[in-house]
């Protein structure tokens, strides 16, 4: 890395104004705003502004006051989609942190082994959401699947046709996705608590188990609630995964909310609805975020801004 | 992310729990991975009688054939010009902008493009896939490769921006001074000292756009309908629909799907993880 031209100059004039030129670079932020403007900031108006109108998706848009929001509110199918959404991501965030976590300790261990798993850990995050719902959706096949190779009868269910064993199924193929993820998050921050609290716990006495509850635990705090926000914030937009896994079924079992936006949008033709739907997705999503932030008790973001 | 070497003296007994879950959980990782691979080289009437766990007796690569037979390249190379033409304009427009908001003196423009971009972290963009499908129309991008370029790039800048920006903040001020006083341009500034010097935070948010973009399903589904503009994912959804009982053929098609991906793995380890959780860990 070349620092070009070496500086004849002495120690730089003001150290303290850091950026201060008197030059204003604004021009340069203009191409990246453009771009997140049209495609991200206009959109975000538009949702809200197209949960007012009718729209088929090929037709005008016309513009028709509340008739979408009521038809929307009144149907049983939102608060149903809600508590699927709410379901998937609690049992997901239920199962993936503490694996997460204990794996994430594990992993960040010296030993040599160690980083070799890790290699092998880390392959689910290489792969696309379609790919792994259909790997599963033909390995969980009732007939030729997991439950005949490993002569296990209660392993051959019909995993993807009963609701119930639906929404588990969805709920563990996240985590299989996602955990790997979350551990490298962990991996990451236990390495750098410092080495010396552990040798004064140990001089203390205390026990591993000790020492994993009351220094690794807390000190990870605000790792577990970036991880926690991104699960949870992040389950609001499984699509890719539970479409290609079970298109929402059996009877609508696993319809989450991003689902049932996509189906009344673009299999409907219901685009007012739908983007009511997006309007709540975005809401939760930014109330959830504040919830998690508030639970940080600071400025998460801030935190995450040192370094990276 | 650190060394590990200051962590030797903490693991004195051993992590039973944590290590016995390790284990599991990776036998829970691969075997659907062996899987694919065993699956993938068994013929479609092997693949009904013999066990699912047990390799092919006579491998084949028939599917691998189907598979490319079925127009597999065309959207690989899809894929490809999504991808690139995505993910290099996003990294440039980006570093960038995180230039002007870190060096710039302090500006009310610059102010509100930077909170515009924050707000765009906390946003589910994907909830917003409506009033983008309607833009594509109304610019006449619908079923092109376009419509799947310019919607990514908006995606990938905020994380982008946000990762850029925290080490141009690192870079210490008395280069740019110097490079001041010898009377470079601001612009020049950018390319020979800041683009040098931010590399490898350049190369991880290149990797991590590039793994989500090239992942994508969402905006290909929505804004494109003609066969020959499929992209991997969306080519491996349909694929899946239309040979669904050839499951060795399928197990193929995901496999080569990922094998680029997992090329690149075995290349750059390193860079993909920390690219992978640029902007979360510290």
């Amino acid at each position: 890395m070349t620092a070009t031209s070496v500086g004849s100059a002495g120690p730089a004039p003001s150290r303290s104004a850091k950026s201060v030129h008197g030059r204003s670079l604004g021009w340069l932020a203009v191409p990246a705003l453009v771009f997140f403007v049209a495609f991200g900031v206009i959109p975000l108006i538009g949702v809200l502004f197209l949960s007012f109108t009718t729209w088929d998706g090929i037709g005008e848009v016309v513009p028709s006051g509340l008739t979408s929001w009521k038809s929307v509110l009144s149907d049983p199918g939102l608060p149903h989609a809600m508590w699927v959404t709410f379901q998937v991501a609690a049992l997901s965030w239920l199962f993936q942190t503490p694996m997460s976590i204990l794996l994430g300790v594990f992993l960040a261990g010296a030993q040599k082994y160690r980083a070799f798993l890790a290699v092998l850990y880390f392959i689910p995050l290489l792969l696309s959401s379609a790919a792994i719902a259909i790997t599963f959706k033909a390995l969980l096949d009732p007939n030729f699947g997991i439950g005949t190779g490993l002569g296990l009868p209660f392993m051959s269910q019909d995993w993807l046709g009963e609701p119930k064993l639906a929404l588990g199924v969805v709920v563990f193929v996240v985590s299989w996705q996602f955990i790997p993820f979350h551990s490298l998050i962990y991996q990451g921050a236990v390495r750098q608590i410092p080495t010396s609290m552990y040798e004064a716990a140990q001089i203390d006495g205390a026990g591993r188990m000790r020492q994993f509850f009351s220094i690794t635990l807390p000190q990870l705090k605000n790792t577990i609630i970036t991880s926690s926000t991104l699960m949870v914030v992040g389950s609001l937009t499984f699509f890719d995964l539970i479409y290609v896994l079970t298109a929402g079924g059996p009877a609508d079992a696993t319809r989450v909310l991003a689902l049932d936006m996509y189906k009344r949008g673009f299999q409907a033709n219901l685009m007012g609805p739908a983007s009511a739907i997006g309007v709540i997705l975005v809401l939760v999503g930014l109330l959830l975020a504040l919830l998690f932030r508030r639970l940080g008790g600071g400025d998460q973001t801030a935190s995450q801004l040192e370094g990276a | 992310m650190t060394d590990t070497s200051q962590k030797t003296t903490r693991i004195r007994s051993t992590n039973w729990v944590g290590g016995t879950l390790s284990w599991f959980w990776l036998f829970i990782v691969l075997l659907p991975i062996y899987w694919i691979v065993i699956t993938s080289i068994k013929s479609q009437s092997e693949y009904f009688v013999t066990n699912p766990f047990v390799p092919s007796s006579q491998p084949t690569l028939d599917a691998y054939r189907l598979v490319i037979d079925s127009g597999f390249i065309r959207y690989f190379f899809n894929s490809v010009i999504v991808t690139v033409g995505a993910v290099i304009p996003a990294v440039l427009v980006s570093f960038m902008a995180a230039f002007a908001i870190i060096r710039s003196r302090p500006h009310w423009f610059l102010k509100s493009a930077n909170s515009i971009l924050l707000m765009g972290l906390a946003i589910p963009l994907q909830a917003t896939i409506i009033p983008v499908y309607l833009i594509i129309i109304r610019l006449h991008l619908y079923d092109t490769l376009l419509a799947l370029i310019l919607p990514s790039i908006a995606f990938a800048i905020p994380l982008s921006v946000l990762v850029l920006s925290n080490f141009i903040r690192d870079v210490p001020n008395e280069l740019f001074e110097s490079m001041r006083l010898d009377g470079c341009s601001e612009w020049q500034t950018l390319w020979r000292l800041a683009l040098p010097l931010t590399r490898p935070a350049l190369v991880t948010v290149t990797i991590y756009n590039a793994l989500l973009i090239w992942n994508g399903f969402l905006l290909p589904l929505v804004l494109t309908q003609s066969p020959n503009l499929r992209v991997l994912p969306l080519a491996l959804w349909t694929f899946q629909g239309q040979y669904g009982i050839n499951v060795p053929a399928i197990l193929a098609a995901v496999l080569l799907t990922a094998l680029p991906i997992l090329a690149l793995y075995v290349v750059g380890r390193r860079q993909l993880l920390s690219g992978l959780t640029a902007g979360f860990t510290k």
